[in-house]
């Protein structure tokens, strides 16, 4: 019995100081990448090629999702607001929820599946077939090579992409109520510029959507750089990269939404 | 991947998202409406304020001359004191009434600036001598019921 | 530097001692890449021949001993240190590692382009050199994705020979290759480092193709050097190891059974339980 006690202390403790070394070598991974980031900002083609990889090509799904979000909103917004007779207030609705939320997040969560995944499962592939080992030889770092553009690529293209989200869903809010359904058109629009102040809650969402950028590269290019050499290394890493990164994109979420919209 | 196409369509990727930053910026939110211009400070004080809050809206005859910029409480008299920011563009007399309304039957409150007749005009910094606090729903109800219940006990 | 006389080898390694995890890799290991010759490392897989090759670049650092390169102590370079020296060094990795996301010609140009700011038609007629001399000029606009085996090594070893190192190591060069591109990776490896005056190492279990092109072999097994000598020193040693090695005997002193109880033993066991 005793025996079998500390077995499972033995266990969870292994597991707890496991889980704290990784931590403690992601964080020293990151400010690596930061101290590294001079080549990827000095030489920006290397950037600019992995926004392409990240943002470019997440261009189709954020349009879309962006779209049918914004009009399923516009549906279900309308249904619930002409019960207390205030449909026309279905513009700050739309726009709100969206500019403060479900843009950044939304867009973040299909960013941390689509680019995420796919910069970890690169990196993943490259360091098992010994690419990141033949550049350490070849003398050139590959935390400065590979992994800071990679990083500052998701940076720059996550904002741009919450923004995109936010813009579709508005149009989708738009087209669903205002032309389908039949919202007063001015009102629409007066209520929602009304309503959304610029610092409040579009800046916000920006400060949101970039925090989130940061937060999915830095897990992306971690699980990558740290994945286990082999098929099924990375494709566990890629797993985790959506796993962690969807917890920890909502779990910011709600500390950023706590910090930032308290007083109001 | 041709080094020009990849250009075009990272450019092409960053303009569509600035461009949407704008359309949230512009036609979205206030920004447009809140240009930033030359405001000037004016204080008023309060009994009650009611539900106001901060960045609500200052409104005179229906149109919106600036925003509620601090809410504070005056421990020496009592009193709620409201400081709004009020676009450089109007001036108002001195003698102007200030009035918390509400907007619709449930809606957000705002304060109603109701132009009086004195010559001169109000200046940065200035207090706001006349007030009318925020109507109080509660308080409207319980003086009705109190008169109705007075009503009845006279009539029998 | 005076440090690097022509006598000295350029790579030395004294008593040096290797633990993974407290497992120990290596153990006392002595070793010397003299300048201009051609050494192999031979010995069974997971012997520890590329953790040896690791320690020489730099990638590892040794428990105990000293790994001299070119007369400095690898593991007292700082990181700017090690990597001047790596820029005169260059490394052939088992499978090529050419990388995936850059056409034949941009893998092979890589260094000379984060190294060197020789402008793009200086670096065009040098890539084009490189890829001459493995014979593979024509498929400098390929992916890599594009190329057989054999190519792709090819083109590994033109891009570890971009800067025309003073020292070029090999990680089991002949892995999974056909006869043909065997010997054309052997004789190549030969022929850049006599044209080079380089020194190289190979790391390798091939014994028949290596034996024809190295000057000195090392026989490693289980972190020890249990001979050396020339190829003709290796063929003819009696070491019960080597023999067996050379002639690629399934049984010797590196058994066919994995270590187990006596066969009779196992046999009853399980028939009690039946």
């Amino acid at each position: 019995m005793r025996e079998r006690l500390f077995a499972a202390l033995r266990w969870l403790g292994k597991r707890a100081n496991d889980r704290i070394w990784r931590l403690g070598f992601a964080s020293r991974f990151f400010l690596m990448t930061l101290l590294y980031s001079g080549t990827a900002l000095r030489r920006f083609f290397l950037t600019v090629r992995e926004i392409y990889f990240t943002g470019a090509l997440s261009l189709i799904i954020i349009l879309v999702s962006g779209l049918f979000v914004g009009m399923v909103l516009g549906l279900q917004g309308y249904d619930t607001l002409q019960r207390y007779g205030s449909s026309e207030a279905l513009g700050v609705l739309v726009a709100l929820s969206l500019v403060r939320e479900l843009g950044p997040v939304v867009a973040a969560l299909l960013f941390a599946s689509r680019a995420g995944s796919a910069i970890t499962a690169e990196i993943g592939l490259m360091k098992a077939t010994e690419q990141l080992s033949a550049m350490e030889m070849m003398a050139v770092n590959p935390i400065a090579r590979v992994v800071a553009p990679r990083f500052w690529a998701g940076v720059v293209s996550m904002p741009l992409l919450a923004a995109l989200f936010s813009a579709m869903g508005v149009f989708g809010g738009y087209l669903v109520g205002v032309q389908l359904i039949g919202v007063d058109e001015g009102s629409f629009w007066s209520q929602m510029q009304a309503s959304v102040d610029f610092r409040e809650d579009i800046m916000n969402g920006v400060i949101k959507s970039f925090v989130f950028g940061v937060i999915v590269s830095w897990i992306a290019v971690f699980e990558g750089y740290d994945a286990e050499p082999t098929a099924e290394g990375v494709s566990g890493a890629t797993t985790r990269t959506v796993v962690t990164s969807s917890l920890a994109i909502l779990a910011a979420d709600f500390i950023l939404t706590a910090f930032m919209f308290r007083g109001v | 991947m041709n080094r020009l196409t990849l250009d075009l369509w990272v450019g092409f990727f960053v303009a569509i998202g600035l461009a949407s930053l704008l359309f949230l910026a512009l036609k979205v939110g206030n920004l447009s409406a809140s240009t930033g211009g030359e405001t000037y400070r004016l204080e008023a004080k309060f009994d009650n304020i009611g539900g106001l809050k901060v960045r609500a809206p200052v409104k005179s005859a229906g149109v919106v001359v600036g925003r509620v910029s601090e809410i504070r409480f005056d421990s020496d008299n009592y009193v709620a004191v409201v400081a709004m920011q009020v676009d450089g563009r109007y001036k108002f007399p001195r003698d102007t009434f200030a009035t918390i309304l509400t907007s619709g039957l449930l809606g957000e409150q705002y304060i109603g600036f109701e132009v009086g007749g004195d010559p001169e005009m109000l200046k940065a910094g200035d207090v706001i001598k006349k007030t009318q606090s925020a109507v109080v729903i509660e308080k409207l109800i319980s003086q009705f019921m109190f008169n109705k219940a007075a009503e009845t006990g006279d009539q029998q | 530097m005076s440090a690097e006389s022509s006598q000295e080898p350029l790579v030395e390694l004294t008593n040096v001692n290797f633990a993974y995890d407290r497992r120990p890799i290596l153990t006392g290991i002595n070793l010397k890449i003299p300048r201009g010759k051609v050494v192999a490392i031979m010995g069974i897989s997971g012997g520890g021949k590329t953790t040896t090759l690791r320690l020489i670049g730099g990638q590892r650092k040794a428990t105990s001993g000293q790994v001299k390169v070119a007369g400095q102590d690898v593991a007292n370079l700082d990181s700017g240190g090690l990597y001047r020296l790596r820029r005169r060094m260059g490394m052939l990795f088992q499978f090529g590692a050419l990388f995936t996301d850059m056409s034949v010609y941009d893998n092979v140009a890589f260094q000379m382009r984060e190294h060197t700011d020789l402008p793009d038609d200086m670096i065009h007629d040098l890539v084009m050199m490189k890829l001459e001399a493995v014979g593979l000029r024509g498929a400098a606009r390929l992916m890599p994705a594009e190329l057989s085996g054999g190519m792709a090594r090819r083109v590994a070893l033109a891009r570890a020979i971009a800067l025309d190192p003073m020292l070029i190591m090999y990680d089991e060069p002949f892995a999974g290759l056909d006869p043909i591109s065997l010997s054309i990776i052997g004789d190549l490896i030969r022929s850049l480092n006599d044209a080079l005056g380089a020194s190289s190492i190979i790391v390798t279990h091939d014994v028949q193709e290596s034996m024809k092109i190295v000057d000195y072999i090392y026989f490693v097994s289980e972190g020890k050097i249990v001979a050396e000598g020339t190829a003709d020193d290796i063929r003819n040693s009696d070491a019960p190891y080597v023999h067996q090695f050379v002639w690629g005997e399934a049984d010797g002193p590196v058994a066919f059974h994995y270590p187990s109880c006596a066969y009779g033993d196992e046999i009853h066991e399980v028939a009690g339980h039946a």
